[in-house]
């Protein structure tokens, strides 16, 4: 298994190469460094002086991809996108286009991201799986049909609806929560239980039916039917043998996801006034901050990568069938 | 057992906070309750905190309550008017010739060599508690040769434990207005101000070498007090001269921003040492100052927390005021000791509806009204004036509303071949177009009437501005029935067929007039305002190409001068008619000169005329200046000139000393609360509402029911 990691590990850097060229080319074609340089120092009474020696301090002012004045490699060196990338694969951040420690900021960011995130998914594990092992148990009954129509439609329904009418009943009319904000500590509390109970209500649909369907395909296979043959109840076989065989291809998937909770949300953190690094990366776009653009993308692909390999990992921990070579 | 220990703290606070008269939806702390706390919102993180950097309202609401420059704005007085801050008495600028001697102040400019600004600033005004100023037992600052051992562990301001003050000195003023000249802070106002303070443009040169040479070390601090200048210098402890080098009668005005705030060199000392900025300790994130109010938090991501700077020197709210001041209750605090809040929380906010909602439940204590809520908030009166709906009424709330100091207009770029230049038939259609615009029609479908029209380019409130019948624009109103009337359309389409568009074709080719109209802004919703416009010019048979772009390219296309027509606005700088003349001043062009005045509009006149006008004093001579430069500029149209925001803000009845003043940036100062009464409307307003929580606790309990029959019977029934 030692040789598989390495192995992915080395196919992940021309994959975060590509990454880095694709952000960096999207970046660039819209915004020139000259916009950027306009958008950090403001609108009024800018010269064009203040804005070539913002360029210069943080090398904006160089070729973008090839230096033809340049001899050598320098032709490559010598540029924004060398300049700009090569640090990022020692997981040197740098600093953001405004001079702040960007690993230090994420390092900030990540823990309230982390406090909507983390209990989103276990909360959301807990009542998704509830909800879809109660519908395969009650299947081609009236609830499962009907817990099925309930599903699609708040599957129809868009997140932001979730979130307004979130706040709007929870926050607003019913009094029982503060309608956004954050704070450090236990005083969080009060603020998460609205994002976390909104996330949880809107991955309901989609979720439960995913869940209903990996159980009733399970409920479809020989073991069942051996083990009810074998006089077992209905209880027994869904939460014995079912629930167990049907975690596999819900945690393969949960697994995949767990480094990005770190990411965070961006609409919600957005909506809520969370300083997660959801909205990190949002406020980065809009200001049109490279480096911390960058940085957040490059981190995210990282992530990803991880994330995909602890799949195959846990594959390997849950079915003993399943041997990486 | 630690986490039982967890788990019983957090069941505590839980119970804690459930038991508590303050109310469940309370974003804040149940300790704040009874404080004295000021709670307000802001959308944007600051760009700048550094008072030779930052330009932007929404930095000048923390930076206006930190740093003191000389002057500052009359809370209560109108027209705007000018007060010392910390200076002692209004600075009087002395003229002098080429020879020294001191000449009157009406004589010609190109006599005056040299105009004099001396300052002196009020004794013992101390500095904030701050590490920077934090000496030990032999007078030596703690914290000026920090080694990178240091700063382990350092990651805030307030990691450094030790603090310090010192008196204000004159010393300070002169150092800042040499920050402006510094390379490395990129000060907005440098290259203005180096057109008027002797010896900045040298100076900037000078530092820029020293700068050049300085890169080299990791430090990099340039020390500007050995630096000589001629345009401003030390006297003595508390007096100051600024020097400059004409007539510029603005400056005072100048002298009320954040550029020329004192700043101790012991600042740029302490910020400028090796590992501080890598630990994003720099002044630009934690500033020091005299105000009534220190950044105690600066997290912009979450909230910012003023908080009463404890050695603060006191000043007395206004005694006097406007004529109905004393009956609206805005004297009931005149000659009380400010500021008069201990501190002041403004939280994130970037959506406006929790915005909104937050403050309709007593969280915030002013608002503004967004579109989405205007409904909610305010309705026409018969008279057809802005008034609350019962609803704010209620509540309490009481509304104010302001004329902008800003402008937000259309204007035609005068170097296109189609709309712009001097030539008659240009100078008509553009007149043609500036009928057809109904900017009426806009203001109350895109503004919900929360705009005036505008006459010229002088807005209401500022010198210059002339109110009724004498001030409207004759080329695209007229007076009718005491109030002005947009001409007809048929008068607009009579221009049209002067300048060679009859029914919007050319006369001779019979093309249709195609324009292109540059806007930053995109997205869905700019739609209905594009297709408004779209709207306005087919009334003259005008076909309108809307060139929706970012701002950014938007900036670079008004660079290259390749816009045809575009929509553009400005906030006033300082209430004096020079500050929106120079948007039409010739040497002021965009194309080229980067300039302010992004219609490329040049008269010689009017170029002329803004060359007097902006050196007199405000006066009848003026007046009659500015009333020709208005008429020129109506005539020519080189813009459609657009409309000037109407400003409404809603304040909760425990908010005291709530008046509009667009100019004065430290306003904090002013404002009291009454946070008794606040925590009681809190209460009054959030009562949990537990009712449809426990039915639909009892619904899903019931549905159990049905599901367990369902099972049993399952379980009975015989197998197929």
């Amino acid at each position: 298994m030692t040789a598989y990691i390495i192995r992915r590990f080395l196919y992940a850097i021309p994959i975060l190469i590509g990454v880095n060229i694709i952000t960096f080319l999207l970046f660039f074609v819209v915004n020139t460094p000259d916009d950027m340089a306009r958008m950090h120092l403001g609108q009024k009474r800018v010269t064009e002086q203040a804005i070539e020696k913002w360029k210069h301090e943080r090398g904006y002012d160089k070729p973008v991809l090839w230096d033809s004045q340049a001899e050598g490699k320098n032709k490559i060196t010598n540029t924004i996108f060398y300049q700009n990338s090569v640090r990022l694969f020692l997981f040197d951040f740098g600093r953001s286009d405004n001079g702040r420690d960007i690993s230090y900021d994420i390092s900030q960011r990540m823990w309230p991201s982390l406090s909507i995130s983390l209990p989103g998914l276990f909360l959301g594990l807990f009542a998704y799986i509830t909800f879809g092992l109660t519908l395969s148990f009650f299947r081609a009954s009236y609830l499962d049909i009907w817990g099925v129509v309930i599903c699609v439609m708040m599957m129809s329904i868009s997140g932001l609806f979730y979130i307004i009418g979130g706040q709007f009943i929870i926050g607003k009319v019913l009094h029982l929560v503060p309608i956004s904000g954050y704070d450090t500590g236990l005083d969080s509390i009060k603020f998460i239980v609205l994002p976390v109970l909104i996330g949880l209500v809107g991955g309901i649909g989609s979720s439960t039916r995913w869940y209903r369907t990996i159980f009733l395909e399970e409920m479809g296979k020989d073991y069942v039917r051996t083990a009810r043959a074998k006089g077992l109840s209905e209880q027994m076989v869904m939460y014995r043998h079912v629930l167990r065989n049907g975690l596999i291809p819900i945690l393969t998937g949960v697994v995949v996801i767990l480094p990005l909770l770190f990411m965070g949300s961006l609409i919600t953190e957005s909506f809520f006034s969370i300083p997660g690094l959801g909205s990190y990366t949002i406020d980065a776009i809009s200001s049109q901050d490279f480096a911390i653009v960058r940085s957040m993308v490059f981190l995210g692909s990282v992530l990803y990568i991880i994330g995909l390999l602890l799949t195959d990992i846990s594959y390997t921990l849950v079915d003993p069938r399943v041997r990486l070579q | 057992m630690q986490i039982i220990h967890r788990i019983f703290i957090l069941a505590t606070t839980i119970l804690i906070s459930a038991c508590s008269d303050s109310p469940l939806n309370n974003p804040y702390p149940v300790e704040e309750d009874n404080k004295n706390i000021y709670y307000d919102t802001f959308s944007e993180r600051p760009k700048h905190l550094d008072p030779a950097l930052s330009y932007s309202s929404n930095e000048y609401v923390f930076l206006g309550q930190i740093y003191e420059p000389p002057l500052q704005y009359h809370f209560l007085k109108r027209p705007y008017q000018l007060i010392p801050l910390t200076a002692t008495e209004m600075p009087v600028p002395v003229y002098q010739d080429n020879n020294g001697n001191v000449i009157d102040e009406e004589s010609p400019s190109e006599k005056i060599s040299k105009v004099i600004y001396r300052i002196t600033i009020k004794p013992g005004v101390l500095y904030q508690p701050h590490p920077a100023l934090a000496t030990g037992k032999t007078d030596e600052y703690i914290y000026h040769t920090l080694e990178k051992n240091d700063l382990k562990g350092v990651h805030v301001l307030a990691d450094f434990k030790e603090t310090g003050t010192r008196v204000l000195t004159a010393a300070d003023y002169v150092y800042q207005i040499k920050r402006m000249a510094h390379p490395k802070i990129h000060s907005p106002i440098a290259g203005l101000m180096s057109q008027y303070i002797l010896g900045l443009t040298e100076l900037s040169k000078q530092l820029a070498e020293e700068y050049k040479n300085a890169q080299t070390d990791e430090a990099s601090y340039i020390d500007l007090r050995k630096y000589d200048f001629e345009g401003a210098r030390t006297i003595d402890d508390t007096t100051f001269e600024i020097v400059l080098k004409e007539k510029y009668p603005q400056f005072l005005y100048w002298l009320s921003m954040s550029f020329f705030s004192p700043m101790p060199w012991e600042a740029d000392v302490f910020y400028s040492q090796a590992g501080m900025s890598d630990r994003n300790i720099t002044l630009d994130w934690y500033p020091i100052g005299t105000g009534p109010f220190m950044l105690s938090e600066n997290n912009p991501n979450l909230r910012m927390v003023l908080e009463k700077n404890p050695n603060f020197r006191g000043e007395t709210f206004p005694i006097e005021g406007e004529k109905n001041d004393a009956a609206l209750g805005l004297l009931e605090d005149a000659g009380k000791a400010m500021p008069f809040v201990d501190k002041a929380i403004f939280s994130l906010e970037k959506e406006s509806i929790p915005t909104w909602n937050k403050f309709l439940q007593g969280y915030y204590d002013t608002s503004g009204i967004v579109s989405d809520s205007f409904d909610q908030a305010v309705q026409l009166n018969a008279q057809g004036e802005a008034d609350l709906t019962e609803e704010m009424k209620e509540k309490g709330i009481t509304l104010l509303t302001a004329v902008m100091t800003s402008t937000f207009y259309t204007g035609f770029n005068m170097r296109d071949e189609i709309v712009g230049g001097e030539s008659e038939r240009a100078m008509k259609l553009r007149q043609a177009i500036a009928i057809a615009v109904d900017f009426e029609e806009f203001i109350s479908i895109f503004a919900n009437g929360r705009g005036l029209p505008s006459q010229g380019p002088v807005p209401p409130g500022i010198f210059g501005h002339q109110a009724g019948e004498a001030g409207i624009n004759p080329y695209v109103y007229d007076w009718v029935g005491g109030k002005a009337k947009r001409k007809s359309i048929d008068v607009a389409k009579s221009l049209m067929i002067e300048a060679g568009y009859p029914d919007g074709r050319h006369v001779e080719t019979g093309k249709g007039l195609v324009l292109y109209l540059d806007s930053p802004a995109a997205g869905p919703g700019s739609k209905a305002n594009f297709d408004w416009l779209r709207k306005q010019f087919n009334k003259l048979g005008i076909t309108l190409v809307i060139r929706a772009t970012d701002y950014n390219r938007f900036q670079g296309k008004m660079l290259k001068g390749t816009a045809q027509i575009y929509q553009w606005g400005w906030n006033a700088d300082y209430p004096d008619p020079e500050n929106f003349m120079f948007l039409l001043y010739g040497p002021n062009a965009k194309f080229e000169i980067n300039g302010e005045n992004a219609s490329n509009y040049k008269n010689k006149e009017f170029d002329q005329l803004f060359g007097q006008m902006k050196n007199m004093g405000n006066g009848d001579a003026r007046q009659l200046i500015i009333d020709r430069m208005v008429e020129i500029v109506r005539r020519d149209s080189p813009w459609l000139w657009g409309y000037h925001p109407v400003a409404f803000s809603l304040h909760h009845s425990w908010y005291k000393n709530a008046k509009p003043n667009l100019m004065a940036n430290n306003k904090l100062k002013y404002k009291r609360i009454d946070p008794v009464s606040r925590k009681a409307q809190r209460k009054k307003w959030n009562p949990p509402v537990w009712g449809p929580v426990i039915l639909i606790l009892i619904v899903l309990c019931l549905s159990i029911i049905p599901a367990i029959r369902y099972h049993k019977r399952r379980e009975r029934s015989a197998a197929l």
